[in-house]
C-alpha cells in the first residue's frame, strides 16, 4: 500500500511547482460545460463579436452545432457569416498580413486558447479592459498589458476605467490601482449580466479547446469500473495460483 | 492439431523456446512490488507502437500540416482523441516505469556480476528511449515542440570545431523547420522503434542467460548436488537448468504471468485515470504552450523540457559554462553505464549492505528528484545554487560508491532466500 501511494505521489505533480501563469490574480471563471444554454449564448456572442478577426479553424460548424444543441438550419442561417458550408472548418476571411498591419499582430486563432491560457485567464481578460488614451485603440488590459486588441465588447460593458484609491505609502499619499474596474453605465448590460456574458464566451472557448472533454470523462468511469473489477479478479487469481508456494 | 504442432516444432522449435523462456523458466519466488515494472515497460512499449501506427495514419509530417493534423485527429477521427492521449500519456508512463525499473536495479544490485551486459542493454534502451521521446515531442509542432528542440539541438553547437556544422546536419536547415520535422518523423516512427525492439529483445535474452536477481540478491542456482533432495524447488524447469540445483524458484508461467496481470490491472487504473480525467496532467504530460502552433518569431516566456528530461536539464543549467554543461549532462548518463564497475561490493541487495550505502542511495534519489523539480521551473540564483549542490550529490553517489564498496562492511547474506 505504501509503495502504491509512493507511485501515486510520483504521478501527481504537486501544485507547489506548477509553473507559468499570469502575475495578476485571476478570477474564477466557474464555467459549466454541461450547460448548453450557456454554450449557445457563448457561441452567439463569439460569432458576433470575436469571429470577425479570430478564427477557430480547427473545428467545424456542424460539430459545434451538434455538440451544443443548435439545430443545423439555425446554425447555417444565423451563425455562419462567411458563406461557408456547415461541414467546413470555422475559418474567417481576414487577411493575416493586413490584420497584422491593423493591430500590430495577427489576431490568433482561438480554437485552443482555453488550453493555452486557461479559462480563468480568458474570463478575467475580457473583464479587465480599461481606458488608456496612450494606446492606439484607447484601451489597455490588466492581464494583457499593451494588448493590440480593441475592447470589442464595450457596447455591452460600457466604458471601463481603472478604480484608484488614495493610500498612505512611505509617508506619502499615493493613488493606487485597487485591482477593480469601474464602468460608466453606458453599456447595454449590468455588471452581473456582463460577467455572465463573458462566462458564456469562456465556456464556449473551453468547449472548443476540447470538444470531447465530457464524453472522455463519461467513458472514463466505465473504463475505471471495468479495471477495478479486473484488479480484484486478478488478485484472487494470483492468490489461488500462489497458494501452494511457500 | 498435434500433427501440425509437431510438424512446426521439427522445423521451428517454438514450444522449446516457450518452455525455455516462459513456461519452464525459473524465477525467484520472492519478487516484490518493484518487479512489476519490467513487464509494465513492455506493455507501454506495445501501447506506444500500436497507438503510434494508428496516429501515423492521419498525422501529416510537414511544417504546414502537422499541428492541424493533430487537431484533426483530436476532433474528426473516430476515437482519435483516445489514441492521441494513450500515446502522449504512454510517453510519460514509459519514463515512470523505466525510472522505477532502473531504481529497482540499483536497490538490489541487479547490475552486478554476472548481469553487467544486461544492465548495459538496459542503459542503451534508456538512451534510445530518450532520443525517441525527444523526436516524438517535435511532431505536434507546437510552441514547446519547436522551442524545446531549438534549445536541445543548439547544445550540440557547444562542441568545439564541429559544433555549428553538426547542428546544421542534425536540423537539415539553418533553423528548425519542416526539414527537421520530416527527418525526426522518420526516425521516430521507424528507425528508433526498430532499434528499441531489438534492444528489448537482447535485454531479455541477456536476462534469461544469467537469470533474474531478486530482492535478497541471493542466487537461486546452486551447484549440482549441494542441496538435499527435499529442499530443491519442486517444479519442473527447462533441461538447460539440470546442471544446477534450483532452489526457491517458481516457473515464470503461470506464477508470474498471473501476478503480472494483477500488476497490469493496477497500472492501467492509474494510466487510464490520466487518459480520461487528466490528459494534460496539470501541464506536465502535455505542456500548455504546445497547444499553440509553432511560431519561430515568438519565444515562449519559459522553455522547459517535458518532466522526464528535467533532471538532466537541471544539471546542464547548473553548470555555468555551456560546453561543460553539455559534458556534465552527458556524464550524468554515461556514469550510469559504468555502475557495474563502480560498485565493487560483492553483496547485491541494499538489504544486506552498509548504512553508508543506504544513505548514499537515498541522497542520490533525493538529488535526482530535486533536480527534476528544478529543471521544470525558471532558474533563480537560489535555485541554481540548489541545482549545483544536487548535481554534486548526483555525481558524489558514484564517486563515494567506488571508494567504500571495495571494503564495505555488509551484513552476512543468508545462504537461501527462505527456508
Amino acid at each position: 500500500m505504501k509503495t502504491w501511494l509512493l507511485i501515486l505521489s510520483l504521478l501527481v505533480p504537486s501544485a507547489a511547482f506548477a509553473a507559468g501563469g499570469s502575475s495578476v490574480p485571476l478570477d474564477d471563471a466557474n464555467i459549466d460545460l454541461t450547460d448548453n444554454a450557456s454554450l449557445q449564448r457563448g457561441a452567439k456572442l463569439f460569432m458576433n463579436y470575436c469571429f470577425g478577426c479570430h478564427s477557430t479553424q480547427y473545428q467545424r460548424y456542424e460539430r459545434v452545432a451538434t455538440d451544443i444543441g443548435i439545430p443545423l438550419d439555425l446554425m447555417q442561417e444565423n451563425l455562419i457569416f462567411t458563406g461557408a458550408k456547415i461541414g467546413e472548418l470555422m475559418e474567417n476571411s481576414v487577411d493575416d498580413e493586413q490584420a497584422a498591419k491593423w493591430f500590430g499582430a495577427t489576431p490568433p486563432d482561438l480554437t485552443l486558447v482555453a488550453r493555452v491560457r486557461g479559462v480563468d485567464w480568458i474570463y478575467t481578460y475580457l473583464r479587465t479592459f480599461y481606458v488608456d488614451e496612450t494606446r492606439p485603440f484607447g484601451v489597455n488590459n490588466v492581464v494583457f498589458p499593451s494588448v493590440g486588441m480593441p475592447h470589442v465588447l464595450e457596447e455591452l460593458q460600457g466604458i471601463p476605467t481603472k478604480k484608484y484609491e488614495t493610500r498612505l505609502i512611505d509617508g506619502e499619499e499615493k493613488l493606487v490601482f485597487t485591482g477593480e474596474i469601474e464602468v460608466d453605465g453606458s453599456g447595454e448590460m449590468s455588471t452581473d449580466e456582463y460577467d455572465q456574458a463573458v462566462r458564456d464566451i469562456t465556456n464556449f472557448l473551453a468547449y472548443s479547446a476540447e470538444p470531447i472533454a465530457l464524453e472522455r470523462q463519461r467513458l472514463g468511469y466505465w473504463v475505471l469500473g471495468f479495471l477495478f473489477i479486473l484488479l480484484i479478479l486478478s488478485y484472487f487469481l494470483k492468490k489461488e495460483f500462489w497458494r501452494d508456494v511457500h | 492439431m498435434k500433427g501440425l504442432m509437431d510438424w512446426i516444432e521439427a522445423r521451428l522449435p517454438f514450444m522449446e523456446a516457450m518452455n525455455k523462456h516462459v513456461i519452464q523458466y525459473p524465477a525467484p519466488k520472492n519478487f516484490n512490488f518493484w518487479y512489476f515494472f519490467g513487464s509494465l515497460a513492455m506493455l507501454v512499449l506495445v501501447n506506444q507502437i500500436v497507438t503510434g501506427i494508428w496516429l501515423t495514419m492521419n498525422y501529416v509530417p510537414s511544417g504546414e500540416g502537422a499541428f492541424a493534423s493533430i487537431e484533426y485527429i483530436m476532433r474528426d477521427v473516430d476515437y482519435g482523441w483516445l489514441l492521441r492521449y494513450m500515446h502522449s500519456t504512454g510517453a510519460s508512463a514509459f519514463f515512470v516505469v523505466v525510472y522505477l525499473h532502473m531504481f529497482r536495479g540499483m536497490m538490489y544490485g541487479s547490475y552486478q556480476k554476472p548481469r553487467e551486459l544486461l544492465w548495459l542493454f538496459g542503459m542503451l534502451i534508456f538512451l534510445v528511449l530518450m532520443a525517441e521521446a525527444f523526436m516524438g515531442y517535435l511532431l505536434p509542432w507546437g510552441q514547446m515542440s519547436f522551442w524545446g528542440a531549438q534549445v536541445i539541438i543548439s547544445l550540440f553547437g557547444a562542441i568545439p570545431w564541429i559544433g555549428d556544422d553538426l547542428t546544421l546536419w542534425i536540423r537539415g536547415d539553418y533553423v528548425i523547420s519542416g526539414a527537421t520535422l520530416n527527418r525526426f518523423f522518420a526516425l521516430h516512427v521507424i528507425a528508433l522503434p526498430l532499434v528499441l525492439v531489438v534492444l528489448v529483445f537482447l535485454h531479455i535474452l541477456a536476462l534469461h542467460e544469467v537469470g533474474s536477481n531478486n530482492p535478497e540478491g541471493i542466487d537461486i542456482k546452486k551447484p549440482k548436488g549441494s542441496v538435499p533432495e527435499g529442499e530443491k524447488s519442486p517444479f519442473k524447469f527447462h533441461a538447460r537448468y539440470d546442471k544446477y540445483d534450483i532452489v526457491d524458484a517458481v516457473p515464470f508461467h503461470p506464477y508470474y504471468t498471473v501476478k503480472d496481470i494483477m500488476g497490469v490491472a493496477g497500472f492501467l487504473i492509474l494510466f487510464c485515470y490520466v487518459i480520461f480525467f487528466a490528459p494534460e496532467m496539470g501541464g506536465y504530460f502535455l505542456e500548455k504552450p504546445n497547444f499553440e502552433a509553432a511560431n519561430p518569431l515568438k519565444t515562449p516566456e519559459h522553455i522547459a523540457p517535458v518532466w522526464y528530461f528535467t533532471s538532466f536539464y537541471a544539471i546542464l543549467r547548473a553548470i555555468p559554462h555551456k560546453l561543460m554543461g553539455v559534458v556534465g549532462m552527458g556524464a550524468a548518463i554515461v556514469v550510469l553505464f559504468l555502475l557495474p564497475w563502480l560498485d565493487r561490493c560483492k553483496v547485491k541487495s541494499v538489504k544486506y549492505r552498509s548504512i553508508w550505502h543506504k544513505l548514499n542511495l537515498t541522497q542520490f534519489v533525493i538529488c535526482f528528484i530535486i533536480l527534476g523539480i528544478l529543471g521544470a521551473i525558471p532558474a533563480t540564483p537560489g535555485r541554481t545554487l540548489l541545482a549545483q549542490i544536487t548535481t554534486f550529490g548526483y555525481f558524489a553517489f558514484f564517486a563515494l560508491l567506488w571508494f567504500y564498496s571495495k571494503n564495505e562492511k555488509c551484513k552476512p547474506v543468508p545462504e537461501r532466500i527462505s527456508k
